[in-house]
């Protein structure tokens, strides 16, 4: 299993235990991530409200790099995912698109690559082998997976998931050892950059997902978007301040939970950077 | 309240309703207001117009008070509204044709609607000048931008803290090769900024 690896840029940013623990889990699975040579930004999620060429353009860059290592793209962070899947799709499609991209990039792009998410990913590895990786099965723990918008829909360009009821990740943390809980916002949106320009409106997104996550019985939520991540850990605060509410709910990557069970430490899994208290769970996984 | 004559008004604005149906390669005419991107859409509580609103008013030509809305600028881009649509039409492709447009006009959002647009072009402008996202420049941009100079601030230092956020910028190598995409499409499509 190789892959070109897109790390997306909040991989040493916000998204630093993502980034951290894909790698540990990574190696654990025998998944070689070759890391796509001076990869720049996609543009998420800003150049889809500026120009329809560059917001292709900006992900082909990375598409024609990728083509040239002759591996499928994958990628952690949904919303890069959705630049780089939509970008491939448009320009498989259209031999027009793929010449006036070729125009501004300065790059031929065949369109002779595959791009998947990082949970698609390994969540099509044989079952079996990762099992065989569980040390620690996370026995105590009830999780509820939130997959949140771009990870699968819309399905003409995602597709590998169910886009109303995902089970991708819930599938994993079973492995893995812990309940996944059936919860009632699985894909509801968190907001993304309205966290950044409109926090009075990613408050109440935030607010409805944690309320459903505490609703559930859930002891923690886990994510696969360093937004998605950004937004339930450190504008849980935010939520708390602004609506009165008092939520203390941590907030994992699915690679840190794979990565618990499969014995790898807190250090790799850079488990010691979130902004909402984790010991909590920490201490059921043991 | 203003009345509108929606013949006079479709007639006038045909040019634009072909435009968005070209643009946004969607299929807005097989719309039957059923409501269903509305019930599911999460922001439809903050936009003046909500989205099967916006399609009525795409069919009937309603340019100016469409340019002019927050709601193409508020929609999130979720797309749970094109997931569920029984007419195969892509919401989020028709609000984002919308949204380009009405930056390209030179209409300039106001209230919520004018931090998106800010937030774009402070994001936007730190990828062409370094290939990459460089969170501290996209947010001193921004409140600079949208006179919130503590929007975010105490945010800073838990964030250097922890080590998730970078000081100083990182420039790709083929920075140059990225700010020509942005140069590129600006010669071709003359009106993005």
């Amino acid at each position: 299993m190789r892959y070109a690896y897109y790390p997306g840029c909040s991989y040493h940013g916000t998204g630093k235990e993502y980034e951290a623990s894909t790698q540990a889990v990574a190696k654990k699975l025998g998944m070689e991530l070759v890391e796509i040579p001076d990869w720049s930004c996609c543009g998420a999620t800003a150049a889809h409200g500026k120009s329809h060429l560059l917001n292709i353009a900006l992900p082909a860059r990375n598409l024609a790099i990728a083509e040239g290592m002759g591996l499928d793209v994958t990628t952690g962070c949904a919303a890069c995912y959705q630049q780089l899947a939509h970008a491939n799709k448009r320009m498989t499609e259209s031999q027009e698109t793929r010449e006036q991209v070729k125009k501004v990039t300065g790059k031929e792009y065949k369109g002779t690559l595959k791009v998947k998410s990082l949970v698609e990913a390994i969540g099509t590895i044989d079952p079996e082998l990762i099992k065989s990786q569980v040390v620690k099965p996370l026995s105590k723990l009830k999780v509820a997976a939130y997959y949140g918008c771009l990870l699968v829909r819309p399905p003409e360009i995602t597709g590998f998931d169910d886009p109303e009821n995902p089970m991708f990740m819930d599938n994993m943390m079973k492995l893995a050892g812990a309940e996944a809980l059936d919860w009632a916002h699985k894909t509801e949106c968190c907001g993304a950059s309205l966290g950044v320009s409109n926090l009075g409106i990613a408050v109440k997104l935030i607010n409805k997902i944690l309320k459903a996550v505490v609703d559930s019985g859930a002891d923690c939520v886990v994510v696969a978007c360093p937004f998605c991540h950004l937004n339930l850990d450190w504008h849980q605060k935010s939520v708390n301040k602004q609506l009165g509410t008092t939520y203390e709910m941590p907030v994992f990557y699915f690679t840190e939970l794979l990565g618990l069970a499969m014995g790898i430490s807190h250090d790799e899994l850079g488990l010691k950077t979130h902004f909402t208290d984790t010991q909590k769970v920490l201490s059921l996984v043991g | 309240m203003e009345s509108i004559n929606l013949n006079q008004s479709i007639a006038k604005n045909a040019d634009f309703i072909q435009h968005v149906g070209e643009e946004s390669g969607q299929p807005v005419q097989k719309c039957y207001q059923c409501g269903k991107c509305t019930a599911g859409c999460p922001v439809a509580f903050a936009m003046d117009y909500t989205p099967n609103q916006v399609i009525r008013m795409v069919q009937l030509g309603m340019k100016d008070e469409l340019l002019r809305s927050n709601t193409i600028w508020i929609c999130a881009s979720c797309s749970t509204c094109s997931t569920r649509c029984p007419c195969n039409v892509e919401i989020t492709h028709v609000m984002e044709t919308l949204r380009i447009m009405a930056g390209n006009s030179g209409t300039a959002p106001e209230g919520k609607a004018k931090y998106v647009e800010i937030m774009y072009n402070a994001l936007l402008g730190t990828v062409e000048r370094y290939g990459r996202t460089y969170e501290v420049g996209l947010v001193l941009q921004n409140n600079l931008k949208s006179k919130k100079l503590f929007n975010g601030a105490d945010m800073g230092l838990p964030m250097l803290q922890r080590g998730k956020m970078k000081l100083m910028p990182t420039k790709v190598k083929g920075a140059a090769e990225v700010a020509r995409i942005f140069s590129e499409v600006r010669k071709m499509e003359g009106g993005v900024k």
